[in-house]
């Protein structure tokens, strides 16, 4: 991660703590001029996925863990970091393509794949924990 | 989020006002069997007031497009704004779900 954070937070791991790091993201992205459908679909939608595999995924819906979310915004591009207490998973195993006939009618499996489909460039990596970070760039 | 429940003849209408996601999708899933159960087998989901949808959101709406057509019902949507249409077209949910433009065309398309 670049030095110059943005945001920086840590907190239980609960997804009803989503929706207020969702729009505090949201805010420094439209603060650096991101486009309405960045604002609107791309950012928050991405990082409620990857919020989401954290919690529930990650760190097993146990709110005794925590995430934490680091943000570099821009002008130029948006560089999150989503770091949870798990063991982390293989990204290329684990996204399906939901859009096949056997898989269109499943609940689940689309997370992965609309993180990949809204944000330029999706890896896993480990840091202290499993960190997946999203890059996107300003249009 | 909130819901918001009304009839328009033999339709329910569930108008979704903000974000439908994974801490939240409970909701509707809960308000719409509740209909199914007390006899309901038209249900329309408008997002007129909607804001983005998850994952958790959008296989929700699969789960009870399902069981409403196990019931011999169905489940159709209205008001897609075009971020939720580029879900639904990403997702390829487009082709699953009977969309509407409009609150009208769609109870008409009942």
């Amino acid at each position: 991660m670049v030095s110059n954070v943005a945001l920086d937070i840590r907190f239980p791991s609960d997804v009803q703590q989503i929706e207020g790091v969702v729009a505090q993201v949201v805010h420094r992205c439209r603060e650096c001029r991101f486009n309405g459908r960045q604002l609107s679909l791309n950012v928050p939608v991405a990082l409620t996925e990857a919020l989401s595999n954290a919690i529930l995924r990650g760190n097993g819906d146990d709110a005794a863990k925590h995430v934490w979310v680091r943000a570099e915004v821009s002008e130029v591009r948006l560089v999150l970091e989503v770091e949870d207490e798990g063991d982390g998973f293989d990204l290329e195993a684990c996204t399906e393509d939901p859009t096949t006939p056997e898989n269109l009618l499943r609940e689940d499996g689309r997370g992965l794949f609309l993180m990949r489909s809204l944000m330029d460039r999706v890896e896993r990596f480990r840091g202290v924990g499993n960190v997946v970070r999203l890059t996107l760039h300003r249009r | 989020m909130s819901l918001q429940v009304s009839r328009n003849g033999d339709v329910v209408v569930i108008e979704v006002d903000g974000q439908l996601i994974v801490g939240n999708r409970q909701e509707l899933k809960q308000k719409v069997l509740d209909e199914a159960e007390g006899g309901a087998r038209k249900i329309l989901v408008d997002f007129a007031g909607a804001g983005y949808i998850d994952s958790s959101g959008l296989g929700v709406l699969v789960s009870l497009a399902k069981r409403m057509r196990e019931l011999g019902g169905d489940l159709r949507l209205a008001n897609l704004n075009d971020d939720l249409q580029t879900l639904f077209e990403l997702t390829k949910l487009d082709s699953l779900f009977q969309i509407a433009d409009t609150r009208e065309r769609a109870l008409e398309s009942f």
